[in-house]
C-alpha cells in the first residue's frame, strides 16, 4: 500500500465513480481519507455531483 | 388513445429538447433528435402499453438517438489526438509541490437542499456550459446519459485512460465552480 497526497487521491476519488480500484488503490485512499478533511469533502462533493447531475434538466423550466 | 398519446407526446417536446441540447449543444442536432423520438415513439405505442411513465420511456429513447448523432459525428469529424483536454496540468495549482491542497476544500452547506432549488440547478448548467467541449461531452455521457466508461470510450476512440482524465477534470472544475459560484455566496 502507498501512502498517497491529495492530488493523487483526487484522481482516485473520481476514478472510483467510473471503475473498480485495485485493492491496493482502495487501500491507499481509505488511509488518506481517514487523515484528510480536505479530501473527504472533495468525496462527498464528486458524489454530489452524480446525484445532481440526474435532476437536469429541470423539469419545471 | 392516439390522439391523446399523441398530443401527450407534444407537450413533453421542450423538455426532451433541453434534454438534448444540454448533451449535444447544438440547437438543430438536438431538434433532430427529438424529432426522431418522438416519430419512433408514436410508432411503438403499442410496446409502450401498460407503462407507468411516458416521459421515462420516451427520455430513454432520446438516448439512443443521442448516443447515434454523437457516433456519427465522431465518424464525421474525429478527434484530433488527445490535445490540451488530456492534461491535468491546469489543477497543479491547486496543489503543493508535496500533493497537498494549497487551500484545503471545506464540505458544502446542504448540498441535498440546494436539488430543489430551481436556481441551483441553472447555476450547475451555467458550470457545466463552462467546461471545454470534449470535457462535458464525456461528462454528461457519463452522468446523464448513464453509459459505463468503457462504452463512451468505444464511442468516441478514445483510450479508457484518456476518458478517466476527462471526467476528472469535469468533476474537478465543476467543483470548483460551484463552490465559488453557489456554496461560497450563501
Amino acid at each position: 500500500m502507498m501512502n498517497i497526497a491529495c492530488k493523487e487521491a483526487s484522481r482516485l476519488m473520481s476514478q472510483a465513480q467510473d471503475r473498480r480500484l485495485t485493492l491496493g488503490e482502495r487501500a491507499s485512499l481509505q488511509m488518506h481519507l481517514a487523515i484528510c478533511r480536505g479530501c473527504r469533502a472533495v468525496n462527498a462533493q464528486f458524489a454530489f455531483l452524480r446525484r445532481a447531475m440526474r435532476e437536469l434538466p429541470d423539469e419545471r423550466s | 388513445m392516439p390522439a391523446d398519446f399523441s398530443a401527450e407526446l407534444e407537450a413533453l417536446r421542450p423538455y426532451l429538447v433541453r434534454y438534448a441540447s444540454l448533451q449535444l449543444r447544438n440547437p438543430d442536432a438536438a431538434e433532430d433528435a427529438v424529432q426522431e423520438t418522438l416519430l419512433a415513439a408514436l410508432s411503438a405505442q403499442d410496446s409502450f402499453e401498460g407503462r407507468a411513465n411516458l416521459r421515462t420511456w420516451v427520455t430513454g429513447i432520446l438516448k439512443h438517438k443521442i448516443v447515434d448523432t454523437i457516433r456519427r459525428s465522431s465518424r464525421e469529424a474525429p478527434l484530433a489526438g488527445p490535445g490540451d483536454e488530456e492534461s491535468t496540468a491546469d489543477f497543479d495549482a491547486l496543489f503543493d509541490e508535496r500533493g497537498h491542497w494549497q487551500e484545503h476544500p471545506s464540505p458544502w452547506e446542504d448540498p441535498d437542499g440546494a436539488l430543489h432549488q430551481k436556481q441551483f440547478l441553472a447555476a450547475l448548467e451555467a458550470c457545466l456550459a463552462g467546461l471545454p467541449a470534449r470535457t462535458s461531452q464525456v461528462f454528461l455521457m457519463r452522468e446523464h446519459l448513464g453509459l459505463e466508461t468503457a462504452e463512451i470510450c468505444k464511442e468516441l476512440g478514445l483510450t479508457s485512460t484518456h476518458c478517466w482524465v476527462l471526467l476528472y477534470r469535469a468533476r474537478m472544475a465543476l467543483r470548483e465552480c460551484l463552490d465559488k459560484t453557489w456554496f461560497a455566496a450563501k
